[in-house]
């Protein structure tokens, strides 16, 4: 029953766009706030509106203003930004799914927003564990397998009410590629590393090719090619304008994706990185940031037979910016705070491992100037802690996305998605928070 | 940063051999697992075993034994149900020796024949204080083959091995099916039905023979026939690797038929028959508490321990199988997700201690610090459970077979 009113409230939200926004005056107090950029508040406020962090500080700072906001009592919790996961593979799974089919090794000209179910409990597994921006990414099979969607996850009735849009309302995004024996296989697809690196050199030659036909375009229109929408794809990442979102195992592996970066002065985030370990010097003098996994142990690929809880230590030491990714579902998003407590297990600093699942991330995806932290003016993406995030029994509470709560474990509906049980695994509940309760802020 | 260091410091204390020596090994806090945790508490060990327990009050030591100082003290860790050993880190074919897929029923397989004791993967969960594994095929199966239980020493398997025919490994869940035979749930039913009614007929057969003098006529001895009957004589039990709450309830009619012994392996919708579960008598192998939420463990849920074990049910932790990354999980990190979801610590380390000892049949060696026992320690700096705490140190039979801080 509470399932078919739930629909029926959802159909009436849908129905009745936009839907009533949560987006007003909100303080929330006596909390422990870790702004990640700023020194740690031991007892503090948030005040946001109109989904942007007005400001926030210690609690004999906080003074009730001329517009009351609703007052939310924090005692004992804490409040850090929205997690930030720079690889994800929310939403793509299934018949159909993904991003590049098998036709061709490289395909940039595919978009991952255009394979989204945002119906995926995924989705909602992910704000239970505090993730509020998201990589998705397609997968590793192929040399590059399209153009990845960064976005936020806030309620949603189809892909565009998720995708984070740039200064000129364009989809935000990079593009995966891939080295390795992930996408290895028969032809057309490279069965050497040899190969793999000459398809990849190939394709981005002709796109310099393309990009000169545009650039004398600029000049003169008639010149103007016929749109290739893979080499456009191409083109964006040549400009500097797409980041390549680079998976990489092997330190050669690694080695070989900064030479072509260089060759063709592309920008790149090195992900998984299991070898990185072994190459911090060169890794720090390329400049590339890195987007770590760390497993329970080591190997179930040949790939990661070295994969270290230490990574992310030793790059970090060696002065690169380091960041975590869940690969959901290679790990699950709920438990995205432990993978850096992991890395604090083997001896990763406290402050980077916090930059890790936050602000760092949010530099890879070129968002750190909207999220990532807590800063006046960006956007009020937040959670409540019931402890220290780096605690196996810390429980997030609530997660908030752009002055919105998207997640309240208090609520019987999300706290199925945060725990599991009858039905967690179905994709069909309304993606709105605490619906069913009749309490939706 | 400087707890690193101590704690790598006190691992060079840990003495390489002891034999002829008495070792004393001091915890601020010592889980025994029998009865409340000591503070401030000491373990005596001599030729492996362990000799004395207690507060480090009662301690006499004698001033030539060898000392080790920790925080926190459990008994070595028991992994209910895992595949290292037959599954190695490579995961590739050399290493892959946890199923066959030559035929569906091969209770005669082996774990002791297919154990590879260097392989990584025991060196690595050992280094977590994981003492005593339960492994073998993987349920990937109608019937892989069968498991056995090993401590983690890394010696040639007689040496190490405590049971080696543990139980007979049984998939009555999706990973049973075939594109050929068993195709089908009610086909695999049958099928294991018809094995287990052809093993009490070579029973029949062989019992017959046996109660005749002279041995020239015995039937052809059946190794898979043998395997199903150690099942039908209790002897061996059922391993039956279930998700579906309907898997769970044909597994429970497959044990009332046969009267067999049968214990659970993963039930992640076992929240929805505690009442069969619990009337059954049958012990959960219950899955890891963070294996991925798809296909049949869609509805798992981190609370189902804690449900079951508040229903009165035997639950251990198991790793379980693995067939990408992470190639094994760690019982010791399963464990610590349940503490966070509903599970007392007492409880939860129960799951990976004293309980599995007890449902394996091996209590009265491992499990729980007692005297008598075999000298499993595991050395922690901190609560075990905690992300951001290290194994910093373990002890298999009086010897130090870990100094490596995880």
């Amino acid at each position: 029953m509470s399932m078919i009113i739930s629909l029926l409230a959802s159909l009436f939200i849908t129905a009745d766009q936009p839907a009533p926004p949560d987006s007003g005056r909100h303080v929330f107090v006596n909390a422990r706030i870790i702004p990640v950029t700023q020194t740690e508040i031991p007892n503090g406020f948030l005040l946001i509106d109109n989904g942007k962090i007005v400001e926030f500080g210690d609690m004999t700072d906080w003074k009730p203003s001329a517009a009351p906001p609703t007052i939310h009592d924090c005692s004992g919790q804490t409040i850090m930004p929205g997690l930030v996961c720079t690889h994800s593979h929310i939403g793509i799974q299934g018949r159909g799914g993904g991003g590049a089919d098998r036709s061709d090794p490289i395909q940039p000209d595919v978009r991952i927003l255009d394979t989204i179910d945002i119906q995926n409990s995924g989705f909602r597994r992910a704000v239970a564990g505090g993730l509020t921006c998201l990589n998705i990414m397609p997968g590793s099979g192929h040399l590059s397998s399209g153009q990845t969607a960064y976005v936020k996850l806030r309620p949603a009735t189809r892909v565009e009410d998720l995708l984070i849009l740039d200064d000129e309302n364009r989809p935000m995004g990079g593009l995966k590629m891939a080295n390795g024996t992930n996408p290895q296989r028969d032809a057309p697809f490279p069965g050497t590393r040899g190969k793999s690196a000459s398809l990849v050199r190939q394709a981005f030659i002709d796109a310099q090719e393309y990009q000169r036909k545009l650039d004398e375009a600029a000049a003169d229109p008639g010149k103007m090619p016929e749109r290739n929408l893979r080499m456009e794809a191409l083109c964006e990442v040549l400009r500097g304008e797409r980041v390549v979102h680079h998976h990489t195992h092997r330190h050669d592996d690694i080695l070989t994706v900064l030479r072509l970066a260089d060759e063709f002065d592309f920008r790149v985030v090195l992900h998984h990185v299991s070898d990185g370990w072994k190459i911090p010097d060169e890794i720090a003098e390329a400049g590339a940031p890195c987007s770590v996994i760390l497993v329970d142990s080591p190997g179930g690929k040949q790939e990661a037979i070295d994969i270290s809880y230490e990574t992310g230590r030793i790059l970090d030491d060696a002065g690169v910016d380091v960041a975590f990714h869940t690969d959901d579902l290679i790990t699950d998003s709920r438990w995205f705070r432990r993978m850096p407590a992991l890395a604090m297990r083997a001896g990763m600093d406290r402050q980077s491992a916090l930059e890790s699942i936050t602000i760092k991330g949010a530099m890879m995806l070129d968002l750190d100037d909207r999220i990532g932290s807590l800063e006046p003016d960006k956007d009020a993406d937040f959670i409540l802690l019931d402890g220290d995030p780096f605690s196996i029994y810390t429980t997030n509470l609530q997660t908030w996305v752009e002055g919105r709560k998207v997640f309240d474990r208090s609520s019987p509906s999300d706290r199925l998605y945060a725990v599991g049980g009858p039905g967690a695994g179905q994709p069909l509940r309304p993606y709105l928070c605490c619906i069913d309760e009749g309490h939706h802020e | 940063m400087m707890r690193l260091i101590l704690a790598i410091l006190a691992c060079l204390y840990l003495p390489n051999s002891l034999h002829g020596q008495d070792l004393i090994v001091y915890g601020e806090t010592v889980h025994t697992m029998a009865g409340d945790a000591i503070s401030d508490g000491y373990v005596r060990i001599r030729n492996g075993k362990i000799v004395e327990v207690g507060p480090s009050a009662d301690c006499k030591p004698m001033g030539d034994e060898k000392i080790v100082r920790s925080t926190i003290i459990t008994p070595g860790l028991v992994d209910a149900r895992t595949c290292v050993g037959l599954a190695g880190h490579f995961n590739t074919d050399h290493d892959r020796d946890e199923l066959d897929e030559s035929s569906p029923v091969q209770p005669q397989l082996r774990a002791i024949d297919a154990f590879n004791s260097r392989e990584r993967l025991i060196e690595w969960v050992r280094e977590f204080g994981v003492t005593t594994i339960h492994t073998g095929h993987a349920p990937q199966a109608l019937i892989p083959g069968q498991t056995m239980v090993i401590k983690t020493k890394g010696n040639r398997v007689e040496e190490d091995v405590i049971i080696p025919m543990a139980m007979v490994a049984c998939s009555m869940s999706d990973t049973a099916l075939r594109d050929d035979s068993p195709g089908t749930r009610a086909k695999a039913s049958a099928m294991l039905r018809q094995k287990l009614l052809d093993a009490r007929h070579y029973q029949e057969q062989q019992s017959k023979y046996i109660t005749m003098d002279g041995e020239t006529d015995l039937p052809r001895r059946d190794l898979e026939m043998e395997a199903f009957s150690s099942v039908l004589s209790g002897d061996t039990p059922l391993l039956v690797h279930a998700h579906r709450a309907r898997d769970i309830a044909n597994a429970l009619r497959l044990q009332e038929e046969f009267g067999i012994p049968v214990v659970l392996d993963g039930a992640s919708e076992a929240y929805l028959m505690m009442d069969d579960i619990k009337e059954s008598g049958v012990p959960v192998f219950i899955h890891p508490t963070m294996i991925r939420p798809y296909g049949e463990q869609e509805n798992l849920s981190f609370e189902t321990a804690s449900k079951l074990i508040d229903a009165g049910i035997p639950v251990a932790m198991q790793s379980g199988y693995e067939s990408y990354v992470p190639r094994t999980r760690i019982v010791l990190y399963e464990a610590g997700m349940a503490a966070a979801n509903g599970c007392s610590f007492d409880d939860a380390l129960a799951m990976i201690t004293i309980v599995p000892a007890r449902i394996l049949g091996i209590d009265d060696r491992v499990g729980s610090l007692e005297v008598g026992k075999d000298a499993d320690l595991a050395l922690y700096d901190g609560d075990p459970f905690e992300w951001t705490t290290h194994c910093t140190g373990v002890i298999i039979d009086g010897e130090v077979a870990s100094t490596q801080l995880r």
